[in-house]
């Protein structure tokens, strides 16, 4: 016991004296967390609270135009600067180029106009249809104009998706309501009530969002609870640059050489390293996930909720921190110098978080990833920690999620075993 | 009659992959107590020969014995029979001179108060008491090499394995050493010692073995050696029996 304590005590003295490492493997980690949620819910919060800035270029003297610029304003996505209608497409352009606003939209001139046509025939047709008399339209020339919406080339494709998605809809409703106000026309020979038809079209089918968790918790899962597991699960496989290039180090200073000729199993130093190198990720772990319960709400970001199985999320800590270790020493058993464990190690960490499903959703992945996707450690980490964090689950629910971290850390430890026998060193 | 210090019989080995054996049948006797020199040019298998002794390669054949006890690269109850002194400075520069010697006394099976005891005199005795809690890593080469041997001696073991414990270091670090070895040697501390160093060596060594090609081409006391073979010293002995030509070209 005191050669395993006089082995630990000199782990960590070596560890604690190295700075550059402890801010790698403390310091980094805090600060992709921190910014990566700060960056997806500022996202969230551009569709919710900061809205997208818009020109809006109205050349429609006729209400349809109004009514569409009201409906995109209802949305609650947009802020809408209105631009006279006798700037030119350049003029709008050279506005967004010196990022006045994102998107422009511009409502083309009979827009009213051609509108009505199409309401009026769709709802003579309609009437038609019914055996009702329908009067004659006076069509005018040419079909619909489309309207124009300009993009800023910043926005990614996903927000300019959703954009005209919101544009479509504001379009539908400024449609239907006038098809409704022409059939009520053509049955009544009189205007809509207003009241009438504010009733007929805010009377929308409310949607009701739910994620579904195995304790029944209704939460919806914020930036915070998918960013947090997923970078302590990257810090934790990053100690590979500390532990593998110690590891590389002792091998060639001689260290390594110089205990084999002393009466002590070997092992008992890899069993050190192992577990200080454990205690560091725990305390990764204890550390990232403090900052997200607690500072988080400090600074504005949405707080961490911790699982209620708190025993299931020490368990998966353990295991998870057990197989980053495995990892790393392994990295460091077999190459053979320091740039080789570093370049390796941090690049082996990014590529493996990739494909595990730390940087990109596991189900957006292309259908040939989703089997290598499981040879990745941090994708069994991630499963199990989402297990407990995002569906409530316990225990029991990750099992499967943890028994592939179990066999991948034991097939580490395999590989390590055999290499040193290899290379003379047990 | 007391065991040997260092018994090597029939000794065979070669590297893995490699097409010949370096040493085929190499016999050699240290007797307790002597100061013995181990010398040979690049290449001759002087460091192998003494990682085989202490245990770090296994042979294919033939036996090792340090007191009558088998080496064998898992023996690890043997390994307190000797202290090894590797040429690089095998030990953790992060660390200060304490740290180190708390860390590879406790490996070498001393316990707590024994490492206290046996650092304060090894600091003492090889001028590293004031420097005793800075990091190694900002010492000079010299007081690098004194930690490096005192790591070796923490245990205090009957035979110490010194591979050129004196490389890089200057003329005052040198005698001290060389001094201080003496100084073991005459408590009962058996030397088998290499290097390049034959000058220094001369002065350390009172019986040696050259070895060239992984065979011993010449083992006795030094001064018989130097009297038969009518040389004024190691290095002009050393020439004479190795020859000019570069062994590692």
């Amino acid at each position: 016991m005191f050669k395993l304590r006089a082995t630990i005590l000199k782990d960590l003295r070596i560890l604690v004296r190295d700075k550059v490492g402890l801010a790698m493997m403390f310091l980094l980690p805090i600060v992709l967390a921190i910014v990566i949620t700060a960056i997806q819910n500022s996202t969230f919060e551009l569709v919710n609270d900061n809205k997208v800035p818009m020109l809006m270029c109205n050349k429609d003297p006729g209400e349809a135009g109004e009514q569409l610029i009201k409906a995109i304003q209802k949305i609650g996505m947009f802020e809408i600067k209105q631009v006279g209608k006798e700037q030119t497409e350049k003029q709008i352009t050279d506005r967004m180029h010196a990022k006045v606003a994102l998107v422009a939209i511009l409502i083309p001139p009979n827009f009213t106009a051609k509108l009505s046509t199409q309401a009026k025939i769709i709802s003579g047709e309609a009437l038609s249809r019914l055996g009702l008399p329908v009067d004659s339209v006076a069509v005018v020339s040419g079909g619909l104009d489309p309207i124009t919406i300009y993009y800023h080339p910043v926005l990614q494709e996903s927000f300019r998706q959703s954009i005209q998605g919101a544009l479509r809809s504001a379009l539908q409703l400024v449609e239907n309501k006038l098809i409704l106000k022409s059939i009520y026309f053509s049955l009544n020979e009189k205007e809509i009530p207003d009241t009438l038809e504010r009733e007929i079209v805010n009377n929308q089918i409310p949607i009701r969002e739910i994620a579904i968790s195995r304790n029944g918790s209704r939460n919806i899962p914020n930036a915070t609870q998918h960013n947090i597991p997923a970078w302590t699960i990257f810090a934790m496989f990053f100690v590979v640059i500390s532990l593998a290039s110690s590891v590389v180090r002792e091998k060639l200073n001689g260290s390594f050489l110089r205990l084999r000729t002393l009466p002590t199993n070997f092992m008992m130093a890899l069993f050190s390293k192992q577990l200080t190198y454990l205690c560091v990720t725990l305390v990764q772990v204890a550390i990232i996930f403090s900052i997200g319960a607690w500072l988080f709400p400090v600074i504005g970001l949405p707080k961490l909720n911790l699982p209620a199985d708190l025993a299931g999320l020490v368990i998966v800590s353990v295991i998870s921190g057990w197989c980053a270790v495995s990892y790393a020493i392994c990295v460091g058993v077999f190459a053979q110098t320091q740039e080789q464990a570093n370049g390796f190690g941090a690049v082996s960490i990014v590529l493996l978080a990739a494909i595990g499903g730390i940087m990109v959703p596991s189900f957006a992945m292309p259908g040939s990833f989703q089997a290598i996707m499981k040879l990745s450690p941090l994708h069994w980490c991630l499963e199990a920690y989402y297990g407990l964090f995002l569906e409530g689950g316990k225990l029991k629910d990750i099992l499967m999620n943890i028994l592939p971290l179990v066999g991948i850390s034991l097939l580490l430890q395999g590989f390590t075993f055999y290499a040193l026998k290899r290379k003379n060193l047990i | 009659m007391s065991k040997p210090a260092l018994s090597i019989e029939n000794l065979d080995f070669n590297y893995r992959g490699a097409s010949h054996r370096l040493f085929s049948d190499l016999n050699l006797l240290v007797q307790t107590g002597e100061r013995f020199g181990l010398f040979g040019p690049n290449g001759a298998g002087k460091t192998t020969l003494m990682y085989c002794m202490t245990g770090l390669l296994s042979f294919q054949q033939g036996t090792i014995r340090l007191f009558g006890n088998e080496v064998t690269p898992h023996n690890k109850a043997g390994n307190k029979l000797f202290g090894f002194i590797p040429q690089d400075f095998s030990f953790y520069q992060e660390l200060s001179p304490v740290e180190n010697l708390e860390f590879f006394g406790a490996w070498s099976g001393l316990h707590r108060r024994q490492i206290k005891k046996r650092t304060s005199e090894l600091l003492e005795v090889l001028g590293l008491s004031d420097v005793s809690h800075l990091p190694v890593q900002k010492f000079s080469s010299g007081m690098k090499r004194r930690v490096n041997l005192a790591i070796g001696v923490i245990h205090d073991p009957p035979i110490l394995f010194l591979d050129e414990p004196t490389v890089g270091v200057d003329v005052q670090t040198r005698h001290a050493i060389v001094a201080y070895l003496k100084e073991l040697n005459k408590k009962g501390t058996t030397l088998i010692y290499t290097s390049h160093q034959l000058n220094e060596a001369e002065g350390l060594c009172d019986k040696i073995a050259l070895i060239d090609e992984g065979r011993i081409i010449a083992h006795d006391w030094l001064s018989n050696l130097l009297r038969d073979h009518k040389k004024q010293g190691l290095e002009e002995l050393f020439i004479n029996l190795t020859g000019k030509a570069y062994r590692d070209s």
